[in-house]
């Protein structure tokens, strides 16, 4: 894994990583992934994926409205909201 | 420093309720004993957060209860750690990170609120590898949590992670029991370390419902105590159903710790050969064959078996837990709560709040997380690590038509020293070789303080059993902890040493 | 039916499909028990799951997975009795979790088939699939200077994603599939339709090539257009701009383009287009779903009867022509008010009231056929007045717009202005040999041969019995007395 790829994925994820933060994570990255080639080993060619751990259906809610109504709730721990105090978060802007 | 009284805080659950119930003591008193022993164990660094007003109130209400007649559960009054991974109502929750500086959710996760429900007395939230990544607890961004078991080599050595704190506050009595939590082996390993016993129940017996969520698919709730029969009656009011969960699995709970009858006899104990890795420690085989003829002993009988996939399972983890993490970790973006770092633009800003709120490890899992799942490697690592996942959980199935529980190590070393194998993440990584199996496959296990290392640090013994079969897990469990008759005690104790 | 656009190196074909986005109805949203309302207070309709606040977790609502059946029944698509949610991972603020739960590999809905009546007759437009997704809350841009604002009522509303084949060719075709769908959902009930509040939203992809050209080429995405003036509109400005950019010399490149409704063009979103990787993986947090087929089953014996049905119906039943019966179909309600005004009994007569003098009064008035001033009960009675020849059709005109002013009853009506049909034979011929008599000139141009001059003897007794003589009688007893 080079250098390249350790920026990209770092851009896919959002997280800033420093040049010399690249470098050693190419090192380590190139480490645990050949440590991961081990998998190769085993034919997996007829082989189903795993959907679940738990061998149940799927359980389902009613079609009811019983959360919602209090935007303070999910407000409170809000970095930034706008000064006049309305119900919204607010970000840098997005230049669309 | 108020001076800790060790005869309540050395009790066990059991001893404490009995103790409760025929009112030697209230949870008052026993409460205010294990506040001071947390003060009192600071160095240890076990809890980010620590709740003595909550407690004390709690406690009251716990003492008024009993003297009504009307204690909740056995775990009424009972003073408790609670791992910072449960989202705790209107107390800081960090998962260890410092993206969720300043977080107080309003709202209680369902374990904790179960346990709340039962009567428990929450001490404070415990330390923890940041998001639960870790096997140390060197990840935190609260800093290293210290080992109750020191030698006289004045190394400070690590409690195990990621429940780490938790495992500290119990093994170094200033809890009565610890909620944890297990992804690959967080709960049983830090009890193998910290010579306590740690139990993960099978997936889908505990809720997930207000857990900060590391890998979906492998986050289980468990106790952590000093005796299986405290893991079976703390167990029992951790458990339910929850709607709120579509992962939750509603079956019958039974009583666990009535399933401590010391009965195994003719119970096939598994033994898998695969389990005997190259270069274990010769201390920790033969504490495995010590664990082999106890319960032979005791009426068991020993029956070895293969799973020639189980080593597939650590390679496998490595991919499928980091997968759901990268997505898990994405709601951390500094826009509704805990950290933001300014920046010009908006990507700018989720660059440099993930870059600086998540710490090292976090942020190389996240890294593989993010890869295994982009285009063009999806189907060579996440599919291929879900078809291994389905040819583990086939063998383990296997093998559970020919035997009801299965042996092995807890952890192939005990604790290690405080910046020892931090180097090379993939060394850090096999400290959960022998958990991640049953973790991969959703099965219940457990770590009970089989002995000492060669140099007299604590050693466990992990028990396997079927999926929703805990009681034969506490059954064989109790057997062994009998058996082990582990007197042992950590150096530091209730905050004095 | 082809629709080409002539270029300067020859013709051009467009192919056109459309991602319509469908808001499911439900009370709930898709995975938690938060309100799906439209225009509430910013944040009031938002639970710790739809703010993904940590260790949230979804549950599916059950009445969605019933809707999306529905839906697919009623497309005449294979429905997937197991489907899988997945991921797809992105960051965006009004994307709380950092990633939309959809599906992608195992959709719930399979493929289908949407019927169009285009003038030149049925074109058959192929359904890719159908799947669940959550919705995104919304970004505010205009509200602040320096900063966004997000508001997550929106942020995990059930929304269907329904995906056509690249059959669509033209503008007209990608209208009409539009409003064909619309029709459907709503007869369905599984979504209002309502574009203004973002109900039904559409994203086209557009490619055009030259005609007997068999590859596709590369296509552009126009992203959220809100109307089926503004689809028709954005495909038709997209389509001749690549059919530009090509015959320029140029390649059309694979982006996303926003429809600027105000400048009519479109525009690419994002001068660098950034490669999305959305790593969709299926979601832990929830199982596959696995239906059965009894479950399915049990859906479509309860649903309705869909426009093209009854489309059909109205022709073999009322002896409607088709594209009277198309346009009367095409919403549940206009098809509910038509069949009660058919009641009276002349379906034809119904339908032509219904087409054209009701529709000209609504949409001078910009009313929807709900809130009709006049009740299709007294429609009815109206068009039975008519049949049973109490008045005229000129005169019921007069009775419908007093009707639609003032109200009431139109036998009341009738007897009120004395409106009532003269069908007296003698008072007719008294008016006819009165009007003969001061008009020998036209009579003897009758007998000369010139029968057209009837019209005007007609035109003459209507006038003089203020419309209300009955003109087939009129006519009758004129062809006797001048004959
Ligand atoms: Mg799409
Ligand atoms: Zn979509």
């Amino acid at each position: 894994m080079d250098k390249a790829t350790v920026n990209n994925i770092a851009k896919l994820a959002r997280i800033k990583v420093s040049d010399a933060e690249t470098e050693s994570l190419a090192g380590e990255l190139t480490n645990i992934f050949d440590w991961i080639e081990q998998l190769n080993e085993v034919n997996t060619d007829n082989v189903e994926p795993m959907t679940s751990v738990v061998a149940m259906a799927m359980p389902s809610r009613v079609d009811e409205v019983n959360d919602g109504d209090d935007a303070e709730r999910v407000l409170k721990n809000a970095p930034d909201r706008p000064a006049d105090g309305s119900s919204f978060y607010a970000v840098p802007k997005v230049v669309e | 420093m108020p001076t800790v009284n060790n005869a309540l805080t050395d009790l066990t659950i059991a001893a404490a309720r009995d103790g409760l119930d025929k009112g030697d003591f209230t949870s008052k008193e026993l409460t205010e004993a294990h506040i001071a022993a947390v003060e009192a164990a600071r160095d240890l660094n076990a809890f980010i957060t620590e709740t003595p007003e909550l407690a004390l109130k709690r406690a009251k209400a716990s003492d008024e209860r009993r003297a009504k007649g009307k204690a909740a559960s056995g775990m009424d009054g009972i003073p408790i750690a609670v791992k910072d991974l449960y989202c705790t109502e209107g107390v800081e929750t960090t998962a260890g990170s410092h993206i969720l500086g300043g977080f107080t959710p309003p709202y209680e996760s369902t374990v904790t609120q179960n346990l709340r429900d039962a009567g428990a007395v929450m001490l404070g939230k415990t330390n923890m590898d940041e998001f639960a990544m870790g096997s140390a607890n060197i990840t935190s961004y609260h800093g290293n949590v210290i080992n109750p078991w020191k030698l006289d080599d004045g190394k400070d050595r690590v409690p195990g992670g990621s429940s780490g704190g938790s495992a500290a506050a119990v093994a170094g009595h200033l809890a009565l029991g610890g909620a944890g939590s297990d992804t690959g082996g967080s709960i049983r390993q830090p009890a193998s370390f910290s010579g306590i016993v740690g139990m993960k129940p099978t997936y889908g017996r505990c809720s997930r419902w207000g857990m900060v969520a590391f890998a979906s698919s492998l986050d289980q709730a468990g106790p952590m105590t000093r005796s299986v029969e405290d893991a079976a009656i703390m167990l029992q009011s951790m458990v339910s159903y929850d709607a709120k969960d579509s992962t939750s699995v509603d079956q019958p709970i039974p009583d666990f710790a009535a399933a401590l009858t010391g009965d195994i006899k003719g119970l096939k104990v598994g033994v898998p050969k695969e389990y005997r890795l190259d270069g274990m420690p010769g201390e920790i085989e033969t504490l495995w064959q010590q664990g082999i003829d106890w319960l032979k002993d005791a009426g068991a009988e020993p029956v070895e078996i293969s799973l020639p996939h189980t080593k597939y399972a650590l390679p496998t983890y490595y991919i499928v837990a980091p997968a759901e993490a990268s997505s898990n970790l994405a709601r951390y973006d500094g826009v509704r709560y805990g950290l933001r770092v300014p920046g010009d633009s908006l990507d700018e800003m989720y660059e440099n709040t993930r870059g600086e709120g998540f710490g090292a490890e976090v942020r190389r899992r996240i890294m593989i997380g993010t890869y295994v799942l982009s285009a063009g490697y999806y189907d060579a690592y996440y599919v291929k690590a879900m078809k291994l996942r389905t040819l583990i959980l086939q063998e383990f199935q296997q093998a559970f038509e020919g035997v009801d529980v299965m042996l092995t190590p807890t952890a192939p070393s005990p604790a290690f020293a405080i910046g020892e194998k931090m180097d090379d993440p993939v060394q850090m990584y096999l400290n959960d070789v022998f958990t991640v199996p049953a973790s991969m496959a959703g099965l219940p296990a457990i770590s009970v303080p089989g002995g000492l290392s060669d140099e007299g640090l604590p050693l466990g013994l992990h028990l396997i059993t079927k999926p929703f079969d805990e009681e034969t897990l506490f059954r064989v469990g109790g057997v062994l902890e009998e058996a082990a008759n582990f007197t042992a005690q950590p150096s530091y104790l209730g905050g004095a040493s | 039916m082809s629709y080409l656009i002539e270029g300067e190196t020859g013709d051009w074909e467009v192919v056109i499909g459309l991602e319509v986005h469908a808001q499911i109805v439900s009370k709930a949203k898709l995975f938690s028990g938060a309100a799906t309302d439209f225009g509430a207070e910013p944040n009031s309709q938002v639970s710790l799951v739809d703010a993904a606040m940590p260790g949230m977790l979804p549950v599916i609502n059950e009445v969605c997975i019933e809707q999306a059946v529905r839906t697919g029944l009623g497309l005449n698509a294979k429905i997937n009795l197991h489907s899988v949610f997945e991921r797809k991972n992105y960051f965006y603020p009004d994307l709380p979790q950092g990633y939309q739960i959809s599906q992608f590999l195992e959709p719930i809905v399979g493929e289908g088939i949407i019927t169009l009546d285009m003038p030149e007759g049925p074109r058959e437009i192929g359904v890719e699939r159908l799947h669940m997704e959550q919705d995104a809350g919304k970004s505010l841009h205009d509200q602040d200077p320096k900063r966004t604002f997000i508001d997550l009522n929106r942020s995990g509303v059930a929304l269907m994603e329904i995906v056509s084949k690249p059959d669509l060719r033209s503008p007209a075709e990608a209208g009409a599939y539009m409003r064909k769908l619309r029709a459907i959902v709503r007869y369905l009930g599984t979504c209002d339709g309502n574009m203004e509040q973002g109900s039904l939203r559409c994203d086209a992809n557009v490619s055009v090539r030259p005609t007997g050209e068999k590859e596709l080429r590369t296509r552009a995405e126009i992203k959220n257009i809100n109307s089926v003036r503004f689809v028709m509109a954005a495909i038709e400005y997209e389509a001749e701009r690549q059919v530009e950019v090509y015959e320029d010399g140029g390649n059309v490149v694979q982006e996303t383009r926003l429809y600027d409704a105000n400048k009519g063009e479109t525009r690419s979103m994002r001068s660098k287009e950034e490669a999305h990787d959305y790593r969709y993986f299926p979601d832990p947090d929830l199982l596959p779903i696995d239906l059965t087929q009894d479950f399915v089953d049990q859906i479509k014996a309860t649903l309705p009867e869909l426009p093209d049905a009854k489309k059909q119906r109205f022709i073999d039943d009322y002896g409607l022509a088709i594209d009277d019966a198309a346009t009367l179909v095409a919403d549940k309600e206009t098809a509910d008010y038509f069949e009660a005004v058919a009641k009276a009994g002349d379906a034809k007569l119904a339908a032509n009231w219904v087409i054209h003098e009701l529709f000209a009064v609504l949409n001078k008035a910009s009313l929807s056929i709900a809130e009709s001033p006049v009740s299709s009960d007294d429609l009815g009675k109206l068009v039975g007045l008519i049949s049973d020849d109490t008045i005229s059709g000129r005169i019921a005109k007069d009775v419908f717009e007093v009707m639609v002013t003032e109200g009431g009853d139109p036998a009341d009506i009738v007897e009120d202005k004395g409106l009532k049909q003269i069908t007296d034979t003698g008072e007719i011929e008294a008016m006819i040999d009165a009007l003969i008599a001061d008009n020998p000139e036209q009579a003897q141009q009758y007998r000369d041969g010139n029968t057209k001059v009837t019209g005007w003897f007609v035109g003459q007794i209507m006038k003089a019995s203020e419309g209300k003589a009955n003109p087939q009688m009129v006519n009758e007893l004129l062809k006797k007395k001048l004959g």
